[in-house]
């Protein structure tokens, strides 16, 4: 027992939490004594006894986890333990569930708990659809029923779309750049255990008195400040998932930065590369600013603050600005890594270079400066001052440009090549594009002021965000897990499952998804639990397809786990690509690469005769390593 | 390379399915009824709108389907397809022709807006209170005349709405005239519209503001200027004094909410 509790570990880690939440109490209790404020609540809102545990308990969870460890005793002068690689890789299954400094193994937690926390959501969506088959109170009461979207959003944002596509990066990148794991790994565990922390704050407001934070993912204030228990949840979930997503940006911009091999040059990086260097360079300068605003709503609340109380000398409106500043720049966040998977997909599965490389890769940077100058699009209705609307129009309607040019590069992509569309990966790419396109125009339409003005907040918004965020980002994440899987887990999928998985998806965000733009054009808000009857046969169409979209992705959940467990043995290179991760054994081996290989050209050089990508370290043994050692290999 | 592919061809299946897109879609009354000044020019903008966006998405799904159908590859054919990197004359004319899309869909909303915002001589300005859930309004006259849940405006004459919201932000949306504004604390936002069409309609709160979101509606009453007098003669109540103390102590954000109706 002793041991156990010396032992980094899971036991060590809920005592940590546990003492980390009792610390947090008790600094509580002490400060409002020294303060002579009356020891337990008697303020209406706040409940700082709560609050502050919430931030010591993970932190305390953390540390005893063994997240800090290393730091910790380099910080205090003690020796720190020699590396003898036990916390890199994982031998068996157990090892997933441990802190672990391995880039595959983390990628592979951030893949699963992401995908954890999709379900939980879809679940929620799910039970709002249930709510709005019919018009009328249904199954939950209004106020549940705002804590269902607000939830269902934070969810999907927070914990799956930002932190999934870490999760493929994690895993994939550092092989495609030649690099024996990420520049910072211990850095890289403690990123992705925030993660499920955040998601459980997400979770754990459904049991605060009050009910789940309920003012919706944007948390507006005045409404954010004067709500329950409940939105505190969400404030500091923002945290843990802020800092796992910044830090993680971090290591990728250093990894990028530093550790391509011999003869990788800017320009010969392959663009799922291109793609997480600028949304790095989102995160880390956008990302402090939802931090910021989430930290001031929670002043507002605990510290009696007045950031946004206008009473008090705040500004209401300057909560959406600092809000916006960041999450319109995170719908970037949650798309470019989506292209860099498109581009993989496209070019190997049409036998051909990506057409256009180098402007594919400058329309990133591109989007990634002018995502900065198109906030104010959310606020045209919102009373801000009026000149800043025309010239934020201006730069939204220029954005599609460079997001035009993309997809322009993908279909030059496609001529002239021999196209493969036997992999489910290929279908969602293909897909992608023609949903993406549509969730683009109507992006379009959103970026016209007179046209915002009267569909903002109403259904089309939805319908908009759903077509760019499952039609365009989901999509490329399915392209992405099914396009690596080989590689991740070993064993090949079931393409038969894949193509009934991506047809009942494709035409449930079709069903779902087209109609809710015309509900709300002819005059059906967002974010209500009830509305007008002459709604109610679209909301019930919508309802079906959606029911039809949820079961789908229950054939992915089997078709992958049972791929994992049971499905044929996966070569190095099922897809005859070119970069250099499917030139290693699948899964990789332990430390990615005996000898690091030299790049001597381009990442896609498909037809082009005696071109290569990279030279491998053991080239000419041509022994594919031939038992993996990875969770799930037999 | 480009010689090789039938251009000619590939742009009439394109304009086909733009004009079959728009012959479906522009017949459709997508906004609903409308029934202020502003209606009919936002609906033309989102006509003009829908053509364009067809005419790229015709485009994206012809570019699409020919290559499926033409470059797929034979089951067994592990070839790689022709070494193409790129196209410089294509790549710019998709960044410049686009670009110059979106600029003249920029200038168009701009005019528009401008327009529907443009401040008519003598208009009448109408006070909207709301609070979780409902809302009120006063109008103007030495009376302060006040009516909760129902608002009455003139036919024909330009409205300007005072919004003032006396807890969390909402939202002023009546579909059929177009307009939206919030309401927010701290502040007065105005909202311009010439209703031209008797008749009743719906106010709806659009910002999610509590559990009552989804029921705050108000009834609009449109009529003819005489009736219009009548009924606000026939109100009995003034508006209460802290709803005037909210009024005094809001800061007036946008007397004129465009650059150039401020003039």
């Amino acid at each position: 027992m002793t041991a156990a509790i010396k032992q980094p570990g899971w036991i060590r880690g809920a005592l940590g939490a546990l003492l980390g939440a009792a610390f947090g109490v008790a600094l509580v209790v002490v400060l409002r004594e020294i303060s002579g404020l009356p020891i337990w609540q008697t303020e209406q809102t706040g409940y700082p006894h709560v609050v502050v545990p919430l931030v010591t308990g993970p932190l305390g969870f953390l540390a005893g986890f063994g997240c800090f460890d290393y730091w910790l005793r380099w910080a205090a002068g003690m020796p720190t333990i020699p590396e003898d690689h036990s916390q890199h890789g994982a031998k068996s299954r157990r090892d997933y569930f441990r802190f672990n400094t391995d880039h595959k193994v983390i990628g592979i937690q951030y893949i699963v708990t992401t995908f954890f926390f999709f379900f939980l959501g879809g679940l929620l969506a799910m039970l709002m659809r249930a709510e709005l088959a019919q018009p009328g109170a249904g199954i939950v009461d209004a106020s549940t029923f705002n804590g269902l979207f607000s939830t269902h959003a934070v969810l999907m944002i927070f914990v799956f779309v930002i932190p999934v596509f870490a999760g493929i990066a994690n895993y994939v990148l550092p092989l495609m750049i030649g690099a024996p794991d990420m520049a910072f790994p211990r850095l890289n565990a403690l990123s992705f255990w925030m993660l499920p922390l955040a998601g459980l704050l997400f979770i754990g407001s459904f049991l605060a008195p009050g009910g789940a934070f309920d003012a919706g993912w944007t948390g507006y204030a005045p409404l954010a400040t004067g709500a329950p228990l409940g939105q505190s949840f969400f404030n500091l979930g923002v945290q843990f998932a802020g800092a796992s997503s910044i830090a993680t940006a971090l290591n990728f911009l250093v990894t990028i930065i530093t550790m391509r091999a011999p003869g990788m040059t800017f320009w010969r990086m392959p663009l799922l590369v291109w793609a997480n260097l600028s949304t790095s360079l989102l995160v880390v300068a956008a990302t402090p600013f939802i931090a910021g605003a989430q930290f001031m709503i929670l002043f507002d609340r605990v510290l009696g603050t007045q950031f946004f109380q206008f009473a008090g000398g705040g500004d209401v409106i300057s909560y959406q600005h600092i809000f916006w500043f960041y999450s319109h720049p995170a719908v970037y966040i949650m798309m470019l890594p989506g292209f860099g998977i498109i581009s993989e997909v496209i070019s190997t599965h049409a036998r051909k270079p990506i057409f256009g490389y180098r402007l594919m890769a400058l329309a990133l940077i591109g989007i990634v400066v002018l995502s900065y100058s198109v906030w104010a699009h959310h606020m045209f209705v919102a009373g801000m001052f009026s000149w800043l609307r025309v010239p934020m129009m201006i730069t939204t309607l220029l954005i599609a440009v460079p997001t035009g040019i993309k997809i322009f590069s993908w279909l030059g992509t496609l001529f002239f090549g021999k196209i493969h569309t036997y992999s489910t990966a290929m279908l969602f790419s293909l897909a992608f594009i023609v949903t993406f396109t549509i969730g683009g125009i109507s992006g379009v339409m959103l970026g016209m002021v007179p046209i915002d003005i009267h569909v903002s907040d109403t259904y089309f918004i939805v319908a908009h965000i759903h077509f760019v965020l499952f039609g365009g980002s989901v999509f490329t994440i399915f392209a992405g897990i099914y396009h690596w899987f080989p590689k991740m887990t070993g064993r090949m999928y079931d393409e038969k499952l894949g193509r009934v998985h991506f047809w009942g998806t494709v035409v449930g965000t079709w069903g779902t998804f087209i109609p809710m733009h015309w509900v709300g054009m002819d005059g059906m808000p967002r974010r209500v639990s009830d509305y007008a009857t002459q709604f109610g046969d679209w909301n019930l169409l919508i309802s079906v397809f959606a029911f039809m979209l949820g079961a789908a992705q229950l054939i992915f959940l089997y078709n992958m786990v049972v791929s994992w467990r049971y499905g044929p043995r996966a070569e190095g290179n099922p897809w005859r690509a070119k970069t250099i991760e499917w030139q290693v054994s699948s899964p990789p081996p332990i430390f990615n690469f005996d000898e690091i290989p030299r790049v001597v050209g381009g990442p896609y050089e498909f037809g082009v005769p005696g071109a290569r990508h990279a030279i491998m370290g053991d080239e000419g043994a041509e022994v594919e390593k031939p038992e993996p050692a990875v969770a799930g290999s037999t | 390379m480009l010689g090789r592919l039938p251009i000619a061809k590939m742009l009439l299946a394109t304009l086909a399915l733009t004009a079959l897109i728009s012959a479906v879609m522009l017949p459709i009354n997508w906004n609903g009824q409308g029934a202020s000044t502003a209606a009919p020019k936002i609906d033309t903008l989102l006509d003009v709108m829908i053509v364009l966006s067809a005419f790229v998405f015709a485009l994206v799904m012809v570019m699409l389907f020919y290559a499926l159908w033409k470059f797929k590859a034979k089951p067994g054919d592990e070839s790689d397809g022709e070494p193409i990197h790129g196209n410089t004359k294509l790549e710019i004319a998709w960044t410049v022709i686009p670009t110059i899309i979106v600029l003249f869909g920029a200038g168009y909303s701009w005019a528009v807006l401008d327009d529907i915002e443009d401040p008519a001589p003598n208009p009448i300005t109408v006070d909207v209170f709301s609070q979780q859930f409902a809302w009120s309004f006063g109008y103007p006259g030495k009376g302060m005349a006040y009516s909760e849940g129902e608002l009455h405006v003139p036919l024909g004459r330009q409205v300007h709405f005072k919004m003032h919201a006396l807890d969390v932000i909402h939202s002023f949306w009546v579909p059929e005239w177009r307009i939206k504004k919030d309401n927010v604390p701290g502040i007065t936002t105005t909202a311009i519209v010439t209703p031209d069409k008797p008749g009743a309609y719906q106010l709806i709160c659009t910002e999610l503001c509590g559990f009552g979101h989804a029921s705050m509606r108000a009834k609009v009453v449109v009529e003819p200027p005489a009736e219009f007098r009548k009924w606000v003669a026939g109100l009995e109540r003034e508006i209460p004094d802290p709803y005037l103390e909210v009024i005094r102590r809001d800061t007036e954000a946008d007397p004129f909410p465009v650059g150039a109706g401020g003039a």
